[in-house]
């Protein structure tokens, strides 16, 4: 099963990664809020993330370490 | 892009951080490369200067020469990017990054030496030294981004912007009759002989990301192997100067900017047979004899 | 300097091809630059023996390309010129700001002529203001040297490589288009071996993943640490002012009258001072070496030999005065005697001000004086 790590120091909360991703499975998460002051990205729906990079791919702050 | 043929690992500043996060058993799949330093990006959210920062990075770490690679970062939004580069980095004044870039290359050939630079910077303010860096043949890799809009300054009107595109210093738009037309730089520079391959990219998509990455990745691999100057243009977007959302700002960018800036390979000797750019210039100057002077049998 | 004289040769040759191959010997292996009259025989000398000896002379596109290749080069670690004259000179002023704000060494020759604008071609000291306030935006400063033999063409351009280096600062030979047109004898200094050059632990070489990546840069976005730099360059500053200066001082031990020139100017006031000692007046001559750091050290001398006036004599409108005057301080009188557009006083027309002040009347430019006839009443 793939997930994300997202990693806080870098995300802005763009949301380039959620309209990137082609299974909707991320989302901002408007319950955190980044050192930065960002809503970060966040994975809602882990067992449909297929680790294709899309999101890692869109990220341009690089923010997105893909596991699986 | 074939997958990276050593195991994906996380830069050193993320063991802690990102690798604490990692379960047993799990591998790492996508992770920040390794040229690029912990430094957290001064773009803006959702700016695509990001991306190709990282793409420039990724194809440092593919092609194993982080350790050879200087790069020159320009005047712009992406000034700092001196900061983002693990490589040997050096800042230039407005425009002139392609007679820094050539300083260094002619003092260490064996350098790989690339130049980052916007719209502003390289079709504005650094024409001549980009004309002339293309001209000369200077065997660097030029990364061009190409948002419409000068970013840094806070959305004046560039040498790209469209017409009747509204920025700070066209606020009625762009008023070709009075400002003229924008610069079409892929175009422009495949003219030149000493150009080995210019490719116009975008970034809007995983796909075009992909493509990007295979257009710069070739824009080294050509300077490793000398076969001439070679940029590659990538449209991109400023949402901030835009006014749009990161969201928006692509589809703005499909609609109006790839349209005016159509993708695609501008110029590429080695697809067209040649073995470097030399080799074409003189094959286009074939009745000319002096330029056939020295000719090699 | 060429203290060693193994090597050495004494040969005839011309001051700007003097420059460049004293600038060969001392180490410089790449040149940039744009053609400009009366610079160009040094480019051409280094068009035709640079690729000889392995090095690179590139044709920059203009003035502002070629200070940028200079900077990457420098960048690059590498022993590097360019050269022009007077309006080329200003085009460069972007790259040197930036070359001193990224402490970045590098050589800039500029063999004047007159001005301001186009001006003309002749010989001019025009650009002393230009030379010594910094060329270019900033707080900065870099050593300026000012040959007035074609001897020193070649001494000082090897020195100002070794300051250049030894202080990562961009140094400047601020010559005139009659050094570099005149031929003289010359001991050029011997040819330095590579291998003694200062090493560049700071240069963007490739970090062959042994080191930490270097970067050569002049943005500071934090005020503090911009002032921090600066603090620390003007340390540098204070260490060239203390260490650096240099001058030649000629009957100067017992001169009440003194005069200051330096360059194609204190040739011509050379002969004057002399011709004034055999009139019985008691003048000497002080020749600055460096403009910046100005000597002020040999002011304090020459007043503690009892100097009571200084005379400035330079090919402009009276800009070098402005440091004497500083220097003096108020301890002396300081008045002007210049000639401008590239036109030069004769040691005839530097005698009669020295005997004025002698005499106890003012010098000075202006108004113009009645044997220093106008283009008009010369009949061009």
């Amino acid at each position: 099963m793939a997930r994300i790590i997202v990693d806080d120091v870098h995300c802005k909360g763009c949301g380039l990664c959620v309209d990137a991703c082609p299974k909707g499975v991320l989302a901002l998460d408007d319950e955190r809020i980044t050192p930065k002051g960002y809503h970060p990205a966040k994975l809602i729906d882990p067992d449909n993330c297929i680790g294709c990079s899309s999101c890692f791919t869109t990220c341009p702050d690089v923010a997105i370490t893909v596991v699986m | 892009m074939p997958a990276p043929k050593t195991p994906v690992t996380l830069p050193d500043y993320q063991v802690e951080r990102i690798g604490s996060q990692i379960k047993e058993g799990e591998t790492i799949k996508s992770a920040r490369p390794h040229a690029l330093t912990d430094a957290i990006f001064n773009y803006c959210p959702g700016c695509t200067h990001g991306i190709v920062n990282r793409l420039v990075a990724e194809v440092i770490d593919e092609l194993g020469i982080e350790g050879k690679t200087v790069g020159i970062a320009p005047v712009g939004c992406s000034v700092m990017a001196y900061d983002f580069f693990n490589c040997d980095m050096i800042e230039a004044a407005h425009g002139r990054a392609p007679a820094v870039a050539t300083g260094v290359k002619r003092v260490h050939p064996d350098n790989v030496v690339f130049a980052y630079q916007g719209d502003g910077d390289l079709a504005s303010i650094g024409t001549a030294e980009t004309v002339h860096a293309a001209t000369r043949g200077e065997k660097i890799t030029v990364i061009f981004i190409n948002n419409a809009i000068y970013g840094m300054t806070g959305g004046q009107m560039a040498p790209t912007s469209l017409p009747n595109q509204v920025t700070q210093t066209s606020p009625y738009g762009r008023d070709v009759a009075t400002v003229g037309y924008p610069v079409r730089i892929a175009e422009l520079l495949s003219t030149l002989d000493g150009v080995a391959y210019v490719e116009r990219v975008t970034c809007d998509s995983t796909a075009h990301i992909m493509a990007a990455k295979r257009a710069l990745k070739k824009a080294f691999q050509n300077q490793i192997d000398g076969v001439g100057y070679s940029l590659v243009e990538v449209v991109a977007t400023c949402p901030t100067n835009w006014g749009m959302s990161p969201h928006d700002a692509f589809e703005w960018l499909r609609e109006n900017m790839l349209p005016y800036y159509p993708l695609g390979v501008y110029k590429d000797v080695v697809a067209d047979g040649y073995a470097n750019a030399a080799e074409a210039a003189l094959a286009r100057a074939k009745d000319c004899p002096i330029a056939q002077k020295g000719k090699e049998a | 300097m060429a203290e060693n004289n193994q090597g050495a040769e004494r040969v005839l040759m011309k001051g700007n091809e003097v420059l460049a191959e004293a600038a060969m010997r001392a180490g410089c292996r790449f040149f940039f630059g744009y053609p400009i009259t009366p610079q160009t025989e040094l480019a051409a000398y280094m068009a035709k023996k640079l690729p000889l000896c392995g090095g690179t002379f590139l044709q920059a596109e203009s003035e502002v390309a070629a200070i940028n290749m200079v900077y990457g080069a420098a960048a690059a670690g590498a022993r590097v010129m360019t050269s022009s004259s007077s309006p080329g000179v200003s085009l460069k002023g972007e790259g040197v700001s930036y070359m001193a704000g990224a402490d970045v060494p590098g050589v800039i020759v500029n063999v004047e002529r007159g001005g301001p604008g186009l001006g003309g071609i002749q010989p001019s000291q025009s650009d002393y203001f230009q030379a010594t306030r910094a060329l270019g935006h900033g707080d900065f400063y870099m050593p300026v040297l000012a040959p007035s033999t074609v001897q020193e063409m070649a001494d000082l351009i090897y020195l100002a490589f070794d300051l250049a280096d030894e202080y990562r600062t961009p140094a400047m030979i601020l010559a005139d288009g009659m050094i570099g047109q005149m031929m003289e004898p010359v001991t050029l200094p011997p040819a330095r071996d590579p291998e003694t050059l200062p090493k560049k632990p700071w240069a963007t070489t490739g970090t062959r993943m042994e080191r930490e990546h270097n970067v050569v840069n002049s943005l500071y976005l934090s005020p503090n640490k911009l002032e921090d730099t600066n603090f620390e360059r003007f340390e540098r500053y204070a260490q060239i002012k203390e260490t650096q200066q240099r001058q030649e001082l000629l009957l100067c031990d017992d001169a009440e009258i003194v005069v200051v020139a330096f360059g194609a100017s204190s040739r011509i006031a050379r002969t004057a001072v002399r011709e004034a000692r055999a009139k019985g007046i008691k003048a000497g001559l002080l020749r600055p070496i460096t403009l910046w750091p100005f000597p002020t050290k040999a002011v304090d001398q020459v007043i503690a030999n009892g100097a009571k006036q200084f005379l400035s004599v330079e090919l402009n409108m009276g800009q070098m005065v402005e440091d004497v005057r500083l220097a003096a301080n108020g301890r002396a009188e300081v008045s002007f005697y210049g000639r401008t557009g590239g036109v030069l006083p004769t040691p005839e027309e530097v005698l009669a001000q020295i005997e004025k002040l002698a005499n106890g009347e003012a010098s000075g430019v202006l108004p113009r004086p009645v044997d220093c006839p106008s283009s008009n009443e010369r009949g061009e």
